[in-house]
């Protein structure tokens, strides 16, 4: 067993144990909590792949942003000790079903698929420079126009978020 | 340089999340749950593209940039999300899908 091996195997318990605990647990908080795992140990995952700026992203704007957002609303929403209502076996057991059926299928064709022998990478880890160039360039294999249009969604989606949650004067 | 690991592993990471999110999503009632769950089908989706970028074309930076525009478009999502959120449980003092319908008829 290698190094990357080890560590993927851990990255991967840690995901998959806590996204079932963050849908299974019935304190919203502590769902929010085991949700930040999830997403830090995603992070593990990008750094395991060398992708260093993409990883510092997930931490910055997914741990840092979103999950602060989410619990803020959650303790403006409802109160800390609360639990929730356990869900009715009539509504478990199909969404389980759902769930285990798409997870089995889809698993079952990964696995059939022969997917072209790993190719070793050659650059270390993604260049920063490269990155910057990419999303700056209009040429093949660049990303000017996807990144206005992601600025621009950005903002709308702020403007509008602020208009949502604003209080009216009436 | 990355060895080791070999593609299946990551999508089968990917789709145990996914579907974990999607169950999430079928079960619960609180709607920051159902955002929470949705967060994790995208979160998912991410480490597919990567894994693929690195893994099939290591060269290349799509996944990487594919990656980056899904974790902009959650975090506008989930702002705006919240935004209706905390509007709906000023009006209704409530925040459970099931007892939401003022709007459905």
């Amino acid at each position: 067993m290698t190094i990357n091996q080890f560590m993927f195997a851990i990255f991967a318990a840690i995901i998959i144990i806590f996204s079932i605990l963050t849908v299974t647990s019935r304190r919203i908080l502590r769902a929010a909590t085991f949700l930040l795992f999830v997403l830090v140990a995603t992070a593990g995952m990008y750094f395991l792949l060398r992708f260093n700026f993409l990883a510092a992203i997930q931490l910055t704007l997914y741990a840092g942003g979103i999950v602060v957002l989410i619990i803020f609303s959650i303790l403006l929403t409802s109160h800390i000790a609360e639990k929730l209502d356990a869900p009715s076996w009539k509504k478990v057991i199909p969404a389980f079903l759902a769930a285990a059926f798409g997870a089995v299928i889809t698993i079952i064709t990964i696995l059939q698929y022969d997917f072209p022998k790993a190719i070793v990478a050659d650059g270390d880890r993604t260049n920063i420079r490269e990155i910057a160039q990419s999303l700056i360039s209009t040429e093949k294999f660049g990303y000017a126009l996807p990144f206005e249009v992601i600025s621009i969604l950005l903002l709308a989606a702020m403007v509008g978020a602020i208009i949502l949650a604003k209080k009216r004067k009436d | 340089m990355f060895e080791g690991v070999p593609l299946h592993w990551f999508l089968i990471t990917g789709t145990i999340m996914f579907f974990v999110g999607i169950y999430g999503f079928l079960v619960r009632k609180n709607l920051i749950t159902l955002l929470m769950s949705l967060e994790l089908v995208l979160n998912s989706v991410n480490i597919n593209f990567v894994a693929f970028n690195k893994i099939l074309y290591p060269g290349h930076l799509e996944g990487m940039f594919f990656s980056v525009f899904v974790i902009a478009v959650a975090a506008a999502e989930a702002s705006v999300a919240i935004a209706i959120i905390i509007n709906i449980y000023r009006r209704l003092v409530n925040i459970d899908v099931e007892k939401i319908s003022e709007m459905k008829y």
